[in-house]
């Protein structure tokens, strides 16, 4: 009877451990399988983004088509080419007097019926410009390009044109605003905490909120950045340089909380050795305590800006979820960034936005992929051990 | 010296900040408003900005409510220029407009849009009348007898008519702050509940308590309406997965999806262009937007633009706006509302009140 007890016990621990063990295997590979349908809903939507669909035109450019964009082309072909392009050709004209009394043979885009046709997705084509578009076809002039206008154009309201270039532009603009302010004041702020600030009811209190402020749900940080920066400083409504200010707010925290994590994880001895050696207290952090942080600080404001780069809800407050196709060429332009465009693509009622907010969200995914990684690099590379 | 620094990085601050303000130049045109509206103008703008070399407009989804609000908030040139609006403006909303100094408003009128009480293709064809739609939605309701409300019981279509399919009553439509959902209780809810004693009756009893009941629009909160959100996609997604469900969105969403969604005919009138525009079909609305007019000579290009919108290219019976699901308005009140642009006519209190 006693020498059984040990045995049945060890044999319970080892079932516990098992039932742990596969339970964790279990969770993992959920989490996995989610993943994996993400990637695979994403990717199987969006992949055909990429290309887009273009006919082969005899363009005249003369007096006639300066007066009606449509005279630029012959009639039948006008149903199955993109309007969008064809009105831009007067002004184009205008910039290129040279090209008066000419005719060329261009690929230009073709209308997203024909692109989604092509695609084999569902379309409002009528039989006879299927016909037209297969007989097109029959003579090599209908192609399934490398979408360019994705990566040079800024948000339309026909699909075969819209692109993601005023929202990466705008993007670009924000994230150096909020690096700008959040970096220099979020670091400073962390280094006096932690190396100057006596340890009193004062700090204590400041801690405690910069903790919770990491806590908060990022719509308030719009609601503050609507009443301080557009109604009290009247910087411009839906500018980068106000979204930047907004998503610094929102990053501040972050960047403090890592900064200060990093900053106590710097071995006591080697400030001691530093006041030993005569060292003022400055020349401590600065020297030798701040260099041996910093890995530690780059990659906490790196993800700190990853979260401000993919987020959206302080934007929608201070009006950057806008139609905005042009791309921004300053700090106080009106701008949009890459999640709100995919925020309003989301939402458009032609069906052919489906695939371009499935590419823009692969090309949004690809960056923070890259930031993130970026992270770890430099975490790997710089790291010390004590 | 420290607080030198510190005065001078405050004058900086300032200075900047100021420098900002001073150069928001006038070049661009700024609107706001109705998410309905929102295809449209994004449409005009675009072609606006791609054929003249004027910058393109920026237009901000907010709802129609929310754009007025900013539009009345002043009459500076903070403010929008323009606001979008899925339905008119209220009396309050122009008063708040004249109080803040936006005193010189002009209405225009684009179009109509039908609201589409849609279903799954794969549902058999169906036919409401506007009181069914009423029983299905309403939070209080007759009872059988008609003399007294009471919380809405009806769970199965058949329960209000036997005529009805046995089918769970269930609807995903627009939430509170959408103008589609103002229309809708405004067209299918206030227009019956007005007339009828039962609801009506208890407002005369007791005018300030029951002032809900004189035009009764309250949807039921009982898990059988669901809010879907603005997004109307998201409707149309919800549809094909719940097949009892009906979604209540606008015209051209039910247009663009006409392979895997069907409208419910109201009334026995089938949600088309033509049905729409002469009013047969019972829940159709106009579209509007306001102009401040006394941007039009500081902004550039916003005259320009709005001659664009109610151009016939764009608003007209086979203009590039109906192609995404605006309906046209009959020909005469086009010119009329081209004529009313021209002389910048101001909309006043007492035009609300003569609808």
């Amino acid at each position: 009877m006693n020498n059984h007890t040990p045995n049945k016990r060890l044999k319970r621990r080892y079932r516990f451990e098992k039932i742990f063990k596969s339970s964790a295997v279990l969770a993992l590979s959920l989490a996995a399988c989610f993943l994996i349908f993400f990637f695979y809903n994403i990717i199987s939507t969006g992949y055909s983004a990429f290309e887009q669909a273009e006919i082969l035109a005899d363009v005249q450019y003369n007096e006639a088509t300066v007066k009606n964009y449509n005279k630029a082309i012959d009639k039948p072909l006008r149903k199955v080419i993109s309007r969008g392009v064809l009105r831009t050709i007067p002004l184009y004209m205008e910039a290129h007097p040279e090209l008066m009394n000419t005719t060329r043979s261009e690929w230009l885009t073709a209308d997203s019926e024909v692109d989604q046709y092509l695609k084999g997705q569902p379309n409002r084509l009528k039989a006879k410009e299927i016909q037209y578009i297969v007989q097109l076809q029959e003579e090599g002039k209908v192609r399934l390009a490398f979408n360019t206008n994705f990566f040079t154009n800024g948000d339309s309201k026909m699909p075969e044109l819209a692109g993601i270039k005023s929202a990466v532009v705008g993007s670009i603009y924000v994230l150096l605003v909020t690096i700008l302010v959040a970096l220099p004041i979020g670091v400073m702020t962390a280094i006096y905490l932690e190396e100057f600030a006596p340890d009193n009811r004062g700090t204590q209190l400041i801690e405690v909120n910069i903790n919770n402020l990491a806590a908060i749900p990022s719509i308030l940080f719009g609601l503050l950045g609507l009443a301080i920066f557009i109604n009290f400083f009247g910087v411009p409504r839906s500018s980068s340089l106000v979204g930047g200010l907004t998503l610094a707010l929102m990053t501040l925290p972050v960047i403090i909380i890592t900064t200060r994590a990093s900053l106590r994880a710097v071995p006591g001895s080697i400030r001691e050795a530093a006041y030993g050696l005569g060292a003022s207290r400055w020349q401590t952090v600065s020297h030798h305590v701040l260099p041996l942080a910093l890995p530690g600080i780059l990659t906490g404001s790196i993800i700190g800006l990853a979260q401000a780069m993919g987020e959206t809800a302080p934007l929608l407050i201070i009006g950057m979820m806008a139609y905005i196709p042009d791309t921004p060429t300053g700090f106080t332009e009106v701008a949009t960034v890459l999640p709100a465009q995919i925020f309003t693509w989301a939402g458009e009622s032609i069906r052919a936005y489906e695939e371009r907010t499935a590419a823009a969200i692969m090309v949004l995914l690809a960056v923070l992929l890259s930031m993130n990684s970026l992270a770890v690099w430099l975490r790997k590379k710089f790291e010390v051990r004590w | 010296m420290k607080k030198h620094l510190i005065a001078i990085t405050a004058l900086a601050a300032t200075s900047f900040f100021a420098g900002m303000t001073a150069q928001a130049a006038e070049d661009r045109i700024h609107i706001v408003g109705s998410s309905t509206v929102y295809p449209f103008a994004s449409y005009v703008a675009e072609e606006f900005g791609q054929t003249t070399n004027f910058n393109t407009p920026v237009i901000e989804s907010t709802g129609s409510g929310g754009g007025m609000k900013l539009f009345c908030a002043g009459n500076g040139m903070d403010t929008p220029d323009i606001t979008n609006s899925s339905r008119r403006i209220k009396d309050k909303e122009l008063k708040l407009c004249n109080e803040n100094g936006v005193e010189d408003i002009t209405e225009i009128v684009i179009g109509f849009d039908g609201i589409a009480i849609a279903q799954s293709k794969t549902n058999k064809a169906v036919n409401f009348t506007r009181k069914q739609i009423l029983l299905a939605v309403a939070a209080e309701v007759p009872n059988k007898a008609g003399t007294a409300l009471i919380a809405n019981p009806y769970k199965y279509w058949n329960e209000i008519d036997a005529s009805l399919p046995h089918r769970p009553i269930i609807f995903y439509g627009p939430p509170t702050s959408s103008g589609t959902r103002d229309a809708f209780e405004d067209l299918v809810m206030k227009s019956l509940t007005k007339k009828m004693d039962v609801y009506t009756n208890l407002y005369k009893k007791d005018e300030k308590a029951n002032k809900k009941y004189k035009k009764y629009k309250t949807i039921r909160t009982d898990g059988v309406y669901v809010p879907a959100g603005e997004n109307d996609n998201l409707i149309v997604q919800k549809l094909l997965t719940n097949e009892d469900a009906f979604g209540i969105f606008g015209y051209s969403f039910l247009e663009e999806n006409s392979d895997r969604v069907s409208a419910a005919t109201v009334e026995g009138v089938t949600p088309a262009p033509a049905a729409i525009s002469s009013g047969k079909y019972p829940v159709s609305r106009s579209l509007f937007f306001y102009i401040k007019n006394d941007h039009l000579k500081k902004v550039k290009g916003m005259s320009e633009y709005v001659k664009l919108f109610i151009d016939e290219k764009m608003i007209g019976d086979d203009g590039n706006l109906t192609e995404i699901g605006l309906i046209a308005l009959p020909e005469k009140n086009r010119n009329e509302i081209r004529a009313r642009f021209a002389k910048h006519t101001k909309l006043t209190l007492e035009d609300l009140k003569n609808k």
